[in-house]
């Protein structure tokens, strides 16, 4: 966080179908429907999320990501993040405030990588969702589905990994918390935190840009995603692989996809991250346990299939 | 409820598919793997097949997979076409699938 930029924010996702898409959103995943817009955008939240929406569904022909949003400290470190950033020669587009409902201005630019990112210090404060911020009780009533806790990072597919990391980690400070390196000693995957967690956003290579793997929420226990795999059962939902541990940060994880075929995450557990911490590296000839550390090889869907 | 006989003509394998079912699913159900499965949700283009005979319904496709010309010419993701008669289907090559290259530098 050294540079003022604190947590992933948001996330605007493409969906073919919008009532779908929030029947799977909201009934599946456990997330709460807190606005729409003239757009037609939904605004969704996980319950322990303080600020008005993590979640923002774009009806569109093609779905994908539009964008990840961090929020930073405040409004003086977004204008230095502003000007280090054009500094460095990234071009920034100004998102006046409002253009999200209850969300102020955002600056938003894309890494080499084709990725469109945002920064943005205001957002309505509307705090947890269902409980009191005094003497609050450990959870609320009326939750659904897998009751997933708040959303957590992006896995993003494209090409200039280095490139992206000069910009994540010399321009708006993050830190390289693990990688995997190819026998010639070239990066193909970079996990990049400002927090505590393993990753607060990831790239692998690919050749291709743009391209968005998936998009997580965090849930508390082993058990929530055991539960969140029979929910998956349950509703016919399309499966990727899981639940199982990745080798990667170590969390334990199961995929499935959303109606549109953008990929979702629920995970619990991981590794921790401090600055002093030195990034932690796995080889691509041991790429199958890295990623699923039990079947210990890749699915073919994992490094392809991607919206 | 119908029944409709799928059959692919690259690989020969046939299989039955219920009214209202996809023709992707109905393969998975007999453990087939002549299409190449995805997000099973019209949008990754996995499953991109092209139908040589009979008629179908689609569901919600991404554009840039199906854009509405190769619709037209019977170019769609089986995860989404739902027969209304027998079919005839065949496999389309998938696009190269880009291999992780070493053109990123490491520091
Ligand atoms: S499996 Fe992804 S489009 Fe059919
Ligand atoms: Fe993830």
């Amino acid at each position: 966080m050294k540079k003022g930029v604190m947590r992933p924010g948001h996330v605007q996702i493409r969906v073919l179908d919008m009532d779908e898409a929030v029947k799977h959103y909201t009934d599946l995943l456990g997330m709460i429907e807190t606005d729409r817009d003239d757009q037609g955008r939904v605004y969704l939240k996980a319950w322990t999320e303080v600020d008005k929406f993590s979640l923002v569904l774009r009806e569109a022909d093609e779905p994908g990501c539009d964008f990840m949003g961090f929020k930073v400290v405040d409004e003086a470190a977004l204008n230095q993040l502003e000007k280090d950033l054009v500094d460095y020669g990234v071009g920034v587009e100004q998102i006046p405030a409002e253009e999200l409902k209850d969300c102020g201005r955002r600056v938003r630019f894309t890494v080499p990588s084709g990725h469109a990112f945002e920064l943005y210090a205001d957002k309505k404060y509307t705090g947890k969702w269902g409980v009191s911020s005094v003497n609050p009780e450990a959870w609320p009533r009326g939750l659904q589905g897998m009751k997933a806790v708040r959303f957590d990072h992006c896995l993003f597919y494209g090409p200039e990994l280095a490139a992206v990391y000069d910009i994540f980690v010399n321009v708006l400070g993050f830190h390289l918390a693990e990688q995997v390196l190819d026998p010639e000693g070239t990066r193909v995957a970079q996990f990049l935190t400002v927090s505590m967690k393993e990753h607060d956003v990831a790239f692998i290579h690919h050749e291709e840009k743009g391209k968005f793997h998936h998009a997580s929420f965090y849930l508390d226990t082993w058990e929530a995603v055991l539960r969140a795999a029979d929910l998956i059962s349950m509703t016919d939902t399309s499966i990727d692989i899981g639940p199982t541990r990745h080798g990667l940060t170590h969390g334990q994880t199961i995929y499935f996809f959303d109606p549109s075929g953008n990929r979702n995450e629920v995970f619990c557990g991981g590794d921790y991250f401090y600055p002093d911490h030195k990034p932690v590296t796995w080889k691509t000839e041991e790429l199958g346990k890295a990623i699923f550390y039990h079947d210990r090889v890749l699915n073919e869907r994992f490094m392809t299939v991607l919206t | 409820m119908a029944v409709f006989q799928v059959v692919n003509r690259t690989t020969g394998d046939h299989f039955t598919c219920q009214e209202g079912q996809s023709v992707l699913k109905a393969m998975e159900q007999r453990d087939l793997k002549c299409v190449p499965v995805g997000c099973r949700g019209g949008g990754c283009g996995f499953c991109k097949i092209q139908v040589l005979e009979g008629h179908f319904e689609c569901g919600k496709m991404s554009k840039r997979h199906a854009p509405p010309e190769a619709v037209e010419k019977g170019e769609v993701l089986a995860c989404r076409i739902y027969p209304l008669t027998d079919l005839i289907i065949e496999c389309v090559p998938l696009p190269e699938a880009a291999p992780a290259k070493q053109t990123t530098k490491n520091r």
